[in-house]
């Protein structure tokens, strides 16, 4: 080809081709430049980029910045494509503005990957609560368990931020870096990886030429009309995810016969634990947001689940306070199995917090937002990646929010792909590479699906009222309080520390 | 990167013979290296010294030619007959990444590190190794005896605008010579236990090299373990390699490559080992040279 000859006889410098769609183009010569390969073509068919996020949630942006803070991959060229408006334009957060109810429990891992990103800076100027005691208890009254940060030799358990700061602190710290991106406000329809060279048979030239610029790429149609390639497709939407659609990535999974209700409420006193209580339908937590809030997430059967969002405010607040105290059956008290003297013999000091007693939680004075309800399911893809496809966050992997390590899971996905690919540029390889691709799938599977293991036996465990069953929970509470091990163990694990939960 | 242990000298470094005592190895770790006399086959091995009129070249072996022939077109099949060669891929990067950053004083942070460096790939296949040196930003030659790797490679290099500006000719490091060609770098991986003669080999790819550029020579050592692994394990008994694909009797043992290499006024500077975690599947960098090692030195006189 003619364009190769010309490239060869400018001797010792380096010129990365940039040819003009049309054919047979005699003053291809003169097109030669010394541009980056990652930079967005302008010709007619569709702009160009090394990677496209498809979704612009929490995950998604995570991994933007996550790329920017890489020196490796900062120079990377970048689409992001999400149809929220609120990407558009840096939305200020007001002080006064109540909480909203949609929030995450960050992990002490999640916190730190933050801090190396330079996002966390941003989240700390809003609203945001730590949190270094919870207390786990069911209805039955007969045990509970009580954590405390230090009894891990940690600062906190974790951070209960809401899902609008967490999104805007990573939009500002995104638009803070010098990464090439570019915002589609659009929705994705189509996708289509183009062809490589064992199915290229025709020697035609045309047909060169279209491979010769956009050969190995996705290509992603939206809503709008715009088209764009890239080298590799991240599917970082959600749990619908339309990547994980097109892509053809089977799921298993199933719905829990439970909805969840979250808002937004006030207490008279200051609450700095987080409270979790199994109910025989599904557990309620009561997680602090700071300024004397706190977030509701109510888990129940639907039908439940519709009265208590359509009944008076009153109503709904007795009801919440029946749930966290008396209601359901009675107060666990401390001294069931013999205030923790049948586990003496295990090794290990005994927690400061094994002798902490059960405590009541806050009343519920106020309610501070709309009551929303939200289905929930679980769902897993069967696999992360394919040729030029990966998918990280709840695109892949959907849990039960009675943990909160759902978002968590998304962004050990995002720090694990920005690492990966990372290493596979410093060797040279092409980012879209399904053997790049399934390193992060090798990393990241086993973990996110031992967590939803994990969670889905407690939820499975938790949901049903029969007596032998009680009285082993019970006694998992008991040990969990005081089996400083298992106790350590269970921290770790839940603040991202450890991918599996084994005694390490 | 393992850079900072490669700046360290091996404590046992004073009982290996002589030819090996300027070599760095991969970390501090006491090495296993059996140390065997050079044997005298390589002078055996220097007939064909005159060219062939037809296309095939003088330097590597017939029958090697037409085994790499036959399965030509799977090169870019990462699950194919060349999976090993892909898995093995970017290890021997690393490898040459790091070596060729601290030689030629390059940012190892940088994304294209190797801009303004010119290499060639020497017995380049398909080009698994020319297309990720090219996208490290280096202008790239590949050249290889067998003409269908070459048509194989031009076809999948075209696909990336990145890759499209690799040279790659059919042609042969003495051709190349002739042409007084020159290299910042000349790479030569898997290819000197396939040829004739290694010692003109050697010669040849010095020639290329300018005068104080790089040569990374990858081969396999000739030893009871590499026969163990690389012959009987990897072509019999996990069929990773067609059988036949390599002959223990060609394999060169790091002495005798620094030898030859020394007399052909590259001096070997570090040498690493491969090794296969059979648990994980992927390859590391590591001390041990008794089977899969890799050289790299540097062009004085």
């Amino acid at each position: 080809m003619m364009n190769r000859i010309v490239a060869r006889n400018f001797g010792s410098n380096v010129y990365r081709l940039r040819i003009p769609w049309r054919p047979f183009s005699n003053d291809a010569a003169s097109n030669l430049s010394s541009s980056n390969a990652g930079n967005p073509t302008k010709e007619g068919e569709g702009q160009q980029y090394d990677i496209a996020i498809v979704g612009g949630g929490m995950v998604g942006l995570a991994l933007a910045c996550s790329l920017a803070s890489r020196p490796l991959t900062k120079h990377l060229n970048v689409a992001i494509i999400d149809s929220n408006p609120a990407l558009g334009r840096n939305h200020f957060i007001k002080k006064e503005d109540l909480p909203d109810p949609r929030v995450s429990t960050v992990t002490p891992a999640t916190i730190s990957f933050f801090k190396d990103i330079g996002a966390w800076q941003y989240v700390e100027r809003h609203r945001h609560a730590y949190f270094d005691k919870m207390q786990v208890w069911d209805y039955t009254g007969l045990g509970y368990t009580k954590y405390n940060a230090r009894d891990a030799n940690k600062e906190v358990l974790g951070c209960v931020v809401e899902n609008k700061v967490l999104l805007s602190s990573l939009l500002s710290c995104v638009q803070d870096t010098d990464l090439q991106k570019k915002i589609y406000p659009s929705r994705l329809t189509s996708m289509s990886i183009l062809p490589n060279s064992s199915s290229l048979e025709e020697d035609s030239t045309a047909s060169e030429t279209v491979l010769f610029t956009h050969g190995r790429l996705a290509k992603l149609e939206l809503e709008d009309g715009h088209s764009v390639y890239a080298k590799l497709v991240v599917g970082a939407d959600g749990g619908k995810s339309r990547v994980r659609e097109l892509a053809g990535f089977r799921t298993t999974g199933w719905n829990y016969s439970q909805n969840a209700i979250i808002c937004t409420v006030e207490h008279a006193v200051e609450n700095h634990c987080a409270w979790q209580r199994f109910l025989p339908a599904g557990p309620i937590a009561l997680l602090p947001i700071g300024d004397k809030f706190s977030n509701i997430v109510w888990t129940m059967n639907p039908k439940e689940s519709s009265e208590f969002k359509s009944v008076t405010e009153d109503d709904f607040l007795k009801a919440v306070n029946h749930a966290l105290d008396y209601g359901y059956g009675p107060h666990p008290t401390s001294s069931l199995l013999g205030n923790g003297d049948i586990f003496s013999w295990f090794k290990g000091d005994i927690t400061m917090s094994a002798h902490d007693c059960f405590e009541v939680p806050p009343k519920v004075a106020k309610l501070a937002s709309e009551r929303m309800v939200f289905p929930l399911s679980l769902r897993h893809a069967s696999d992360y990646a394919s040729k030029r496809v990966v998918l990280i966050g709840d695109a892949a992997h959907t849990v039960h929010p009675l943990a909160g390590q759902g978002v968590n899971l998304g962004f050990g996905d995002a720090s694990t792909l920005s690492n990966i690919i990372s290493e596979g540029i410093a060797v040279g390889t092409d980012i879209g590479e399904v053997s790049l691709l399934k390193k992060y799938e090798a990393d990241r599977k086993p973990a996110n699906v031992m967590m939803m293991a994990v969670l889905d036996g407690f939820q499975k465990a938790y949901s049903v009222d029969f007596g032998p069953l009680n009285i082993l929970r019970a006694a998992a509470f008991h040990g969990a309080h005081y089996i400083s091990p298992l106790k350590k163990s269970i921290i770790s694990y839940a603040s991202g520390e450890h991918r599996l939960p084994l005694f390490s | 990167m393992a850079s900072s242990k490669l700046l360290s000298q091996p404590r046992w470094f004073r009982f290996l013979p002589r030819n090996l005592s300027n070599v760095r190895l991969f970390s501090d770790l006491p090495s296993q290296l059996p140390v065997s006399e050079p044997q005298n086959s390589i002078e055996s091995k220097s007939n064909n010294r005159f060219s062939k009129p037809s296309s095939t070249p003088s330097s590597l072996k017939e029958p090697e030619l037409a085994k790499f022939s036959a399965i030509a077109d799977t090169w870019w099949d990462s699950e194919g007959p060349f999976k090993p060669l892909h898995i093995m891929n970017p290890t021997r990067l690393a490898f040459i990444r790091s070596t060729l950053c601290r030689h030629f004083g390059k940012d190892p942070l940088c994304a294209r590190p190797f801009e303004g460096l010119r290499i060639i790939d020497v017995g380049c296949g398909g080009g698994i190794l020319s297309e990720p040196l090219a996208r490290m930003g280096a202008a790239v030659t590949g050249i290889d005896a067998v003409e269908k790797n070459i048509k194989i490679a031009r076809l999948h290099a075209n696909l990336d605008p990145t890759t499209s500006t690799i040279e790659y000719c059919c042609t042969t490091a003495e051709k190349l010579v002739d042409e007084q060609r020159k290299f910042d770098a000349v790479v030569a991986l898997e290819v000197i236990e396939h040829v004739a003669d290694p010692a003109e080999f050697c010669k040849s790819l010095a020639a290329l090299t300018v005068h104080e550029g790089a040569t990374v020579v990858s081969t396999i050592n000739r030893s009871m373990r590499s026969y163990a692994t690389a012959i009987v394990a990897a072509e019999y008994l996990l069929q990773w390699l067609p059988k036949g694909t390599h002959e223990w009797s060609s394999f060169l043992t790091p002495e005798e490559l620094t030898m030859i290499l020394k007399r052909a006024s590259i001096d070997v500077k570090e040498m690493a080992g491969f090794v296969y975690n059979p648990l994980t599947g992927r390859w590391s960098l590591s001390d041990d040279i008794s089977v899969n090692f890799i050289a790299f030195g540097t062009k004085e006189n």
